[in-house]
């Protein structure tokens, strides 16, 4: 028997995985929701048919969104992750001592639940006594934070469905506004390669860029995602993701990983022209800043 | 209503067979089912341009519908308890026009609210009528115009024991409603006919907690925006019947303007929504009136912003208020309606349907979805955050009540010459000037012009309202009655 998932990643792209088994189906009022075994990627879920995560590809996103920022602020102590029903964040976060409490914002219970079934070692992320799981939209759970966490990681990744609130300007603003103030907000930042893709990729940056005083991308390679390709956001009030970052400081913690290290971590920034070229397009629809923000238009050169 | 019979859709269904007879079409429309125009077809698809056909015998004919049309109409007739509803095509433009021109003649007088839609004075600018205006209260904080007031209503109408119709706009773009019953009473005590604009309220027949609707109130007449909360395609109408009017005079009237090429994309959007709001419209709205509340309360948690609603309710000139609306007050956070409109889609890539001076207006449908309403009330949160400022500076918008010097059909056609708008005051307006939408006049033909309308209007004009009317499209200039 041929039996295969396929997603279509433009009209005229389409990435197939062939599947042994569906082990699961479900809609909520958010999603339809589907989880596959597979011989290639393991098992892996999937939102409206796209993919969210594999077990082979998914120590990328979790390592790249929470080591990057953790290597650079100097003391986390309150964290907010928006999506990340999964637990696979909370789980890499749970390797740091000194952060004090996880908020997990998910709106989707079901997609908590699947998770749990079928991908406890994410999902055990979410057994740590510091994680407060809150069932609510991202938006609504943000309108009423002030001057609260040290980081904020927004790990929904499609601009487009049922989450797209939580790529606006609003929910920018609204970040800025939890975050103290020398907060850091990372982000999916979405996959710059084909054109479908590029619009939505450049408005993130413009959006982050307008509202925070150092925006930075890095990337990644995960398999399933457009192109293989995937950006991610770097917003911070205060620290700079390569000039703050304290190299020795994380390799003394001693933890284990896949795919983060500190030299990846400084590579990642040093993107590819064509993508520095669409972030600079985003930046320089900016108005002129106001006097005394940190200007970032120029991407650093290797010192 | 019979919901066995409604669960049918003559009109899509007779689609749906033409559609599989697979009739080779020499007639009309020459794209000939989309081959003669491909990029059409990319753009509708071919499900789209396949329907777009013409009038023909098992399709029926909207200008005399025997048939599936006839079928159609009655069933909308049941479902909003009229006695006959007309599958109209001209936008509720249309619909509002052949209330009007049913109801007068030149000369007749038809007794109406100030702040009607344009459609109503081009109309009598149609047929000649005289507009007696009864001044609508003014809510002095959020300066829009409210409902007609019964004691008003009366002074009016003893005023003119000779008017042939009273006309009411129930509910307003803002939700706001007048005591329909008592105003179709108080019509028909004294023999005049009660039509009523319910361009903004299709949804009022299918949930018994809203606001009386213009059939169940007892009116003539009601001309219902079906393209805005029933869900059919823009440009689709319905025009109701009460029991009292006569179907083919009106009949009669719509055909002296209406297209005789029909649009069955229109007339299907028509059929097929009358069907769904049978079905589900109780369902449906219960949601939108609870997602309505919930922004309300969310936005009005925020400060700053005033989403109003029942609050307003004072049993004469709000006498009770259209819960899916989602009004919001502006100015306490130093912006006018227009400027967070302008923001909410420069910034935050959301339309709204309309800003004014003071307000702006969401609209909430069957269409919208929880997280979108998050969006709207976290863009506002935001938007106080990053742009409000000083209030103390902003202009008070106070509705205007207008000086009608001579009917709209006679300054229509009188002669007319273009002076500076500056220069104005004191001369009667020959066109209309309004901010679009809501397309409320803040002029109309035959008005007399002052100087605090022309403040108003450079005000608004300033703010970056859209101005239409004029025939200057900077607004620089005023078309003015010449010798008067």
């Amino acid at each position: 028997m041929d039996y295969w998932f396929s997603e279509l990643h433009t009209n005229n792209v389409k990435m197939s995985i062939r599947v042994e088994k569906q082990l699961f189906t479900g809609e909520s009022d958010f999603q339809r929701i589907d989880v596959f075994e597979s011989e290639e990627f393991g098992r892996f879920v999937t939102s409206d048919g796209s993919v969210i995560f594999s077990e082979k590809d998914e120590f990328t996103y979790d390592e790249m969104i929470v080591h990057v920022p953790m290597a650079v602020h100097p003391h986390v102590k309150k964290v907010l992750v928006i999506g990340g029903g999964d637990g696979g964040v909370a789980r890499e976060l749970s390797h740091y001592d000194e952060i004090e409490s996880i908020d997990v914002v998910e709106p989707d219970e079901l997609f908590v639940q699947v998770c749990k079934e079928f991908f406890p070692d994410n999902a055990k992320g979410l057994e740590d006594e510091r994680v407060n799981i809150f069932y609510r939209d991202g938006l609504r759970f943000l309108r009423r934070k002030e001057n609260e966490y040290d980081l904020i990681i927004n790990d929904s990744t499609n601009p487009f469905g049922h989450t797209a609130g939580l790529f606006t300007k609003e929910f920018y603003g609204s970040c800025f506004k939890a975050l103290k103030e020398d907060g850091i907000m990372v982000y999916q930042h979405g996959s710059p390669f084909f054109d479908e893709d590029e619009e939505a990729c450049t408005a993130m940056h413009r959006r982050a860029f307008r509202c925070f005083p150092i925006s930075r991308v890095y990337q990644a390679h995960i398999p399933t995602c457009p192109s293989g390709y995937w950006l991610f956001g770097f917003a911070s009030k205060k620290y700079h993701p390569l000039h703050d970052l304290d190299a020795a400081r994380w390799k003394a913690r001693g933890l284990q990983t896949w795919y983060y290290t500190t030299n990846l971590h400084t590579g990642a920034f040093m993107l590819p022209k064509y993508v520095e070229d669409l972030l600079e397009e985003a930046e320089e629809r900016r108005r002129l800043p106001a006097e005394g923000r940190v200007l970032n238009a120029s991407f650093d050169e290797i010192e | 209503m019979n919901i066995e019979k409604q669960k049918s859709a003559p009109v899509y269904e007779a689609l749906e067979r033409f559609r599989r007879q697979r009739v080779v079409p020499f007639d009309v429309p020459g794209h000939k089912r989309g081959r003669g125009n491909p990029e059409l077809v990319q753009l509708l698809g071919e499900k789209c341009v396949g329907i777009d056909v013409n009038s023909m015998k098992p399709l029926d004919n909207l200008c005399h519908p025997v048939s599936v049309i006839l079928e159609a109409e009655q069933l909308a007739a049941d479902a909003f308890g009229a006695s006959h509803a007309f599958f109209m095509v001209g936008g509720t433009t249309s619909s509002v026009q052949t209330m009007i021109l049913t109801a007068c003649k030149a000369g007749d007088k038809i007794i109406l609210p100030r702040n009607v839609h344009k459609s109503v004075i081009n109309a009598l600018v149609l047929c000649g009528a005289e507009p007696v205006y009864v001044n609508p209260d003014v809510d002095s904080h959020i300066g829009i115009a409210l409902g007609m007031e019964i004691s008003q209503v009366e002074r009016v109408i003893k005023e003119n024991p000779d008017a042939v119709a009273i006309f009411v706009n129930n509910p307003t773009y803002y939700g706001i409603c007048s005591d329909l019953r008592s105003i179709v009473k108080l019509a028909h005590d004294h023999g005049m006919l009660a039509l009523v604009d319910e361009a903004h309220g299709t949804h009022l027949y299918f949930h018994e907690a809203l606001p009386v609707s213009a059939m169940e109130a007892g009116a003539d007449m009601a001309a219902v925006s079906m393209h805005k909360s029933g869900g059919s395609l823009t440009q689709s109408s319905l025009l109701l019947l009460g029991k009292s009017m006569n179907m083919r005079y009106v009949e009669q009237i719509i055909n002296l303007t209406q297209t005789t090429s029909a649009s069955y994309l229109l007339l299907s959007s028509l059929d097929i929504s009358r069907r769904n709001l049978a079905l589900r419209g109780r369902e449906s709205f219960e949601k939108v009136s609870r997602m309505a509340e919930y922004a309300r309360e969310e936005i009005n948690s925020i400060g700053g912003f005033y989403a109003y609603g029942k609050d307003l309710v004072n049993g004469s000139s709000i006498y009770n208020y259209d819960v899916t609306k989602l009004s919001v007050y502006t100015r306490d956070i130093g912006l006018t309606g227009i400027e967070v409109y302008d923001l909410l889609r420069d910034e935050y890539d959301i339309q709204i349907e309309f800003g004014d001076i003071g307000n702006i207006l969401a609209y909430i449908s069957i269409g919208d979805r929880i997280q979108d309403i998050e969006r709207l009330v976290g863009a506002l949160e935001d938007i106080k955050r990053l742009y409000s400022r000083d209030k103390s500076t902003m202009h008070n918008a106070e509705y205007i009540s207008p000086i009608v010097a001579i009917t709209p059909q006679k300054a229509f056609y009188s002669e007319k010459e273009m002076i500076p708008i500056r220069e104005t005051a004191g001369r009667i307006c020959g066109e209309f000037v309004m901010c679009y939408p809501p397309g409320i006049p803040i002029l109309a033909p035959g008005e007399m012009i002052t100087a605090e309308l022309v403040e108003y209007i450079l005000y608004a004009k300033e703010k970056g309202c859209s101005m239409q009317g004029p025939e200057d499209p900077d607004l620089e200039k005023l078309n003015v009655l010449k010798g008067v």
